[in-house]
């Protein structure tokens, strides 16, 4: 478990994961991305998209990565290897949304978050949800700098409190204030048809919401 | 007159057969909105519109299932404005019969028909078509490469995995004068940019939400691949959802409650976040991608997209689920004779000053 993170692998590079690769970029971070195939498919994207992010294989990306964030469509998920992911910092910034994406199998267990389920079959790396609620299209115009009175706020839940920690300072870094959450279960309340799920809302804004939803969930 | 990407600035309307309600706010049938929505295409080319598009949609809310039959009775009905779709879910439909279908509207419209291919806001079609959502990407690729190839004329051959393959087949109506015009619609995925221009298709940047100029890089994506692939330029356009009305107040007044209820009835099905007064402000404000006001408001904001977004073309998405045929009307007139006017005014001027 790395204490800070300086290298980051983007896994995915549709509607999410430029976005998220060219905020890290701008935040400080050696980024790179990966998609299915070959980084030579990537490189016009990146070029143009988000100079300044390294097209690689995913193995390599995630090889040499500090943090790790899954930004694929979830439906992709069951293909990947667990294997490289072995010791490594995972985000979680994907959502299970049957009635939009299609039904995957192995995300139908509606007592677990389906970040538990990304966790239960990366068993050897620590995983952390966040990055899932706020829209890709809303990500970029929502960032805020630290202490500005309307920054807004991103969930982040993970069992492990020290991985939460690293996750909530890069976070930090990139512009929104870190709300967390003390658990993946807990996580269940960032999701799509929870309180804050597409929604860029103010940290007080967003803890009442999930204050006011905590009963239900 | 031409724009920055070198192409003639196109102004269109799209619709999605939003479902009308009268006066009194009690819904129409599906039957008068669609009567509707053939004389909004009328109309559209008698207030000077360059494009009529009708997006497939399947819901009670929207009830436009078969846009072609619909856009063959307005091409029926008109001499010079372009009809086509925005968008045909090609996913969920078979290639040969868009083709087939897109054809015969060429025909009957004398080479008007366009067509524009994605998967729009709409999801309805793949359970009632039997298709899974979670394939949407194949059958997405797949039947893009196909709709290339019988855009090429027939005999057509070729080979697929989700669908039987031709082998030197004839694909009637042959066109005219060569292949319609084709777009692919881009919500926010380069990949799609990166398709689109691998086929040489135009590209249709669909925005809903959040600021347009970031879709800028994309445009720049789309130029640099056609010229990877050895292709010449191609037009650029932008679609997203508005209302005009003869002041913003009046505007804002006649499209947020509708924006709200359709949006509200869709978060419980896509997931999308319900909109707040503040988030409305952001949208219809001139840094978001709401096109709702006064006629100058409209074309002020149509006018800068399209210099940000180096973009010839613009398609207003009007209407919305509740509204009436009156305020609907008065949003294609105001449209055609005050905003479509404007921006070429805007454009024209600025271009004046780059060629200075």
């Amino acid at each position: 478990m790395p204490k800070s993170v300086r290298r980051i692998a983007v896994i995915g590079a549709g509607h999410v994961g430029p976005v998220i690769a060219r905020m890290m970029l701008e935040a400080g971070f050696e980024v790179t991305i990966a998609a299915s195939g070959s980084p030579e498919n990537l490189e016009l994207i990146t070029q143009v998209v988000m100079p300044g992010v390294q097209a690689r294989w995913a193995k390599d990306a995630i090889a040499a990565a500090d943090l790790v964030v899954l930004a694929m469509p979830l439906h992709r998920f069951p293909a990947l290897e667990p294997g490289p992911l072995a010791g490594k910092l995972v985000v979680d910034a994907m959502n299970y949304w049957a009635p939009a994406d299609g039904a995957v199998p192995l995300f139908d267990d509606l007592e677990l978050s389906s970040s538990e389920i990304v966790q239960r079959r990366l068993a050897q790396a620590t995983v952390v949800k966040a990055l899932n609620q706020i829209a890709y299209q809303d990500l970029e115009d929502g960032r805020r700098p630290a202490g500005s009175p309307d920054r807004h706020a991103i969930g982040v839940a993970g069992d492990d409190s020290v991985a939460a920690k690293v996750v909530g300072e890069v976070i930090d870094r990139i512009g929104y204030d870190p709300v967390l959450l003390g658990s993946l279960s807990a996580g269940r309340i960032l999701q799509p048809g929870g309180p804050v799920f597409g929604a860029v809302l103010k940290r007080a804004d967003f803890e009442r919401a999930i204050h006011a939803a905590v009963g239900q969930i | 007159m031409t724009t920055s990407n070198g192409f003639p600035l196109v102004l269109g309307l799209d619709t999605f057969g939003d479902h009308e309600h009268d006066a009194a706010d009690r819904p129409l049938s599906h039957a008068q909105t669609i009567r509707n929505v053939v004389e909004e295409g009328v109309l559209a080319e008698q207030v000077g519109v360059d494009f009529f598009g009708i997006g497939e949609h399947h819901t009670d809310e929207f009830p436009m299932p078969a846009a072609d039959v619909v856009l063959a009775a307005v091409a029926a009905r008109t001499t010079r404005i372009h009809v086509g779709s925005a968008v045909t879910v090609l996913s969920s439909d078979d290639p040969v019969r868009v083709f087939q279908r897109f054809s015969t509207l060429n025909a009957i419209s004398n080479g008007r028909a366009e067509v524009i291919l994605g998967r729009g806001s709409s999801i309805d079609s793949f359970p009632l078509f039997g298709y899974d959502l979670a394939d949407y990407e194949d059958l997405f690729e797949e039947k893009v490469n196909l709709f290339a190839e019988l855009l090429k004329g027939s005999p057509v051959t070729w080979q697929g995995r989700l669908r039987p393959s031709l082998n030197g087949q004839d694909v009637v109506p042959y066109t005219e004068s060569g292949p319609f015009p084709t777009w692919i619609g881009v919500g926010g995925s380069p990949q799609s940019v990166i398709r689109a221009a691998r086929y040489g298709f135009s590209l249709m940047l669909a925005i809903i939400g959040g600021s347009p100029a970031r879709f800028r890089p994309f445009s720049r994506l789309y130029v640099q691949a056609l010229e990877k692939f050895g292709r010449e330029p191609m037009p650029v356009g932008v679609h997203s959802p508005g209302h005009v009305a003869e002041t913003d107040e009046k505007a804002l007044e006649e499209f947020w409650p509708r924006w709200l209820a359709i949006i509200t009835k869709m978060s419980k099905v896509r997931g999308f976040a319900i909109p707040t007064v503040e988030s409305f402000r952001f949208e219809v404000g001139p840094q978001g991608a709401l096109f709702v006001g006064s006629p100058e408001t409209v074309a002020q904001k149509i006018a800068a997209n399209l210099k940000i977004l180096g973009a010839n073309r613009f398609d207003l998405k009007f209407g919305m689920p509740g509204l009436s045929p009156d305020s609907v009307q008065k949003n294609i007139e105001l449209y055609g004779t005050k905003v479509v006017p404007r921006v070429r005014e805007l454009l024209a001027v600025s271009m004046e000053r780059v060629e200075a």
